[in-house]
């Protein structure tokens, strides 16, 4: 069980029961990929079919932000142009896909994951090497929006 | 207990060091890369004192003005490549650390007591090539395909190509192609003046020169000669990595040479294909969140406690650790954690790991500063 030496701590989030990782998936190469695998810790927290969703709508994400093509080439050879120097002022595509991630996971947090008690940790924060997946204590029917979902949450246990 | 803000980067571990409050960030020892800086911007200074004025007026002013512009090139792609981060990966939390810990304990089995657990190896097929990625005791965690420990900077890199003492940093996935336009435009500037050395001293046959600039012209000359060789060699070695996808490291290794090794799965197969991967491929961001804010607690009397890294020489098993580990836990949990908690000293020996730490969503708002 959690050990809270901080009375803060306490008021501002249930207690942490574990932490899942989902792993990068490498078997196409060095490209961003997460594995769909659904890890057995969540048997009872979430649908399979939810998470694999999540899973595969970021790895999407991660695709368009990495796919080399024409506006890769254009965003390379611009920059090249100028030394590097636009940059500066100019996002690159990757960072507004980043950006878009962001909101998504924000997103899948408020809708689906923190009603059943878990929480989505955004892969950069862990140096794109793992989705962490924050479990706390499963409060049954309660949470923060008594919505349809968690009907559908209680059936699958 | 004195609550203060402290930048990420005053608490990353790893032997780099960071300038202009974390924007910079370069290997420990520059001395090599104060040479690099010196024997460019002198033999330029030379050329555009000495040279540029005669040949301006005898061939052309689009001389020297070309030169300018191709200098100015040459500065902007070193300094990119050595003041940005090469591709580290952050190392891993105690959670993740764990975590990992107890997935390899449960692929090995139980080990016989006085035997050696087997090396910590995770096998990924890629394009039908087996590939083995290795665990990396410091950083804890499985090194992701094509990157390599820095012993220099003690880091994990991402497509880690080589640590290059004279830019003064690692050479990885995110500056490799600021690296590889800065050998070729400094072949460029190097031929460029030495082309138009030899040049001016064909061309000029005043009798009454002053003794001193034949001097800086031999010099220059000499200078030129031999980053001549040295770097437009540097710059055709990368040019065929490039084209075969390949990074120093691997080449070294010889990962993937002989028949025994396979293929290198990484390859395209296409010479134009890897160039394009390689030199405009996206611009991937730094996974380092230098400048992000920390919330540091520091009791009063004492210092801080300075962030260390553990080296685990043997494969430990969590409840293993010496209570010399779980010291340097705390310090590596309470510089790498975005939540302004601190971790509680026991959580770090139980597994799985109960620490309350707050929720991401608070770094998911938070706007990354880089």
């Amino acid at each position: 069980q959690a050990e809270f030496h901080n009375l803060q701590e306490l008021r501002h989030s249930p207690s942490l029961v574990t932490k899942v990782f989902i792993q990068r998936d490498y078997s196409e190469g060095t490209v961003c990929r997460f594995q769909t695998k659904f890890p057995s810790e969540l048997d009872n927290r979430i649908e399979r079919t939810l998470l694999e969703e999540t899973v595969k709508t970021l790895n999407s994400y991660y695709a368009e932000a990495e796919k080399i093509g024409g506006q890769s080439y254009l965003e390379g050879c611009l920059a090249c142009a100028t030394a590097y120097i636009i940059f500066l002022c100019m996002e690159t595509r990757y960072e507004k896909v980043l950006r878009k991630i962001s909101s998504y996971i924000q997103e899948q947090n408020e809708k689906i994951y923190a009603p059943r008690g878990l929480l989505l940790t955004d892969p950069i924060e862990r140096g794109m090497r793992v989705l962490e997946i924050s479990v706390f204590e499963d409060r049954g029917s309660g949470g923060s929006s008594p919505s349809s979902t968690m009907s559908s949450g209680s059936s699958a246990r | 207990m004195i609550t203060r803000k402290v930048r990420k980067w005053e608490k990353l571990p790893g032997k780099n060091t960071f300038c202009c409050d974390g924007r910079v960030m370069m290997a420990r020892q520059k001395g090599v890369f104060y040479l690099t800086l010196f024997l460019i911007t002198g033999t330029c200074a030379l050329f555009f004192a000495f040279e540029c004025p005669y040949l301006a007026v005898s061939l052309s002013p689009a001389i020297p003005v070309f030169a300018v512009l191709l200098f100015l090139f040459v500065m902007a792609m070193l300094l990119r490549t050595s003041f940005s981060d090469p591709g580290v990966l952050p190392r891993a939390l105690p959670e993740e650390a764990t975590f990992i810990e107890m997935e390899i304990e449960a692929a090995n089995g139980n080990v016989p007591a006085g035997q050696r657990p087997p090396p910590r190896i995770r096998n990924v097929q890629i394009n039908n090539q087996i590939v083995k990625l290795k665990y990396c005791y410091t950083c804890k965690i499985f090194r992701p395909p094509r990157a390599s420990h820095c012993s220099i900077c003690d880091n994990c890199v991402d497509r880690f190509d080589h640590h290059c003492p004279w830019v003064g940093n690692c050479v990885g996935k995110r500056n490799y192609r600021y690296f590889y336009l800065f050998t070729l435009s400094l072949s460029l500037l190097t031929i460029y003046i030495f082309t138009f050395d030899i040049v001016h001293v064909v061309m000029r046959e005043y009798p009454d020169t002053p003794l001193a600039s034949h001097r800086l012209n031999v010099l220059e000359v000499l200078v030129c000669f031999f980053t001549l060789w040295s770097v437009v060699g540097l710059t055709g070695f990368h040019t065929y990595l490039i084209s075969l996808n390949q990074t120093t490291n691997e080449d070294i290794k010889g990962s993937w040479s002989g028949k025994n090794r396979g293929q290198n799965p990484y390859s395209h197969k296409n010479i134009i294909k890897n160039c394009c991967e390689v030199l405009c491929g996206p611009t991937y961001p730094s996974v380092l969140d230098r400048r992000g804010l920390l919330q540091e607690d520091t009791p009063i009397p004492s210092s801080n406690p300075v962030p260390q890294t553990t080296k685990t020489t043997a494969p430990l098993i969590p409840n293993e650790h010496t209570p010399d580990d779980a010291k340097p836990s705390i310090a590596a949990s309470a510089e790498k954690s975005s939540s302004p908690k601190e971790e509680h000293p026991a959580a770090t020996k139980v597994p799985p790991l109960a620490s309350p730490e707050t929720d991401a969503e608070t770094s998911i708002a938070k706007e990354r500063a880089h």
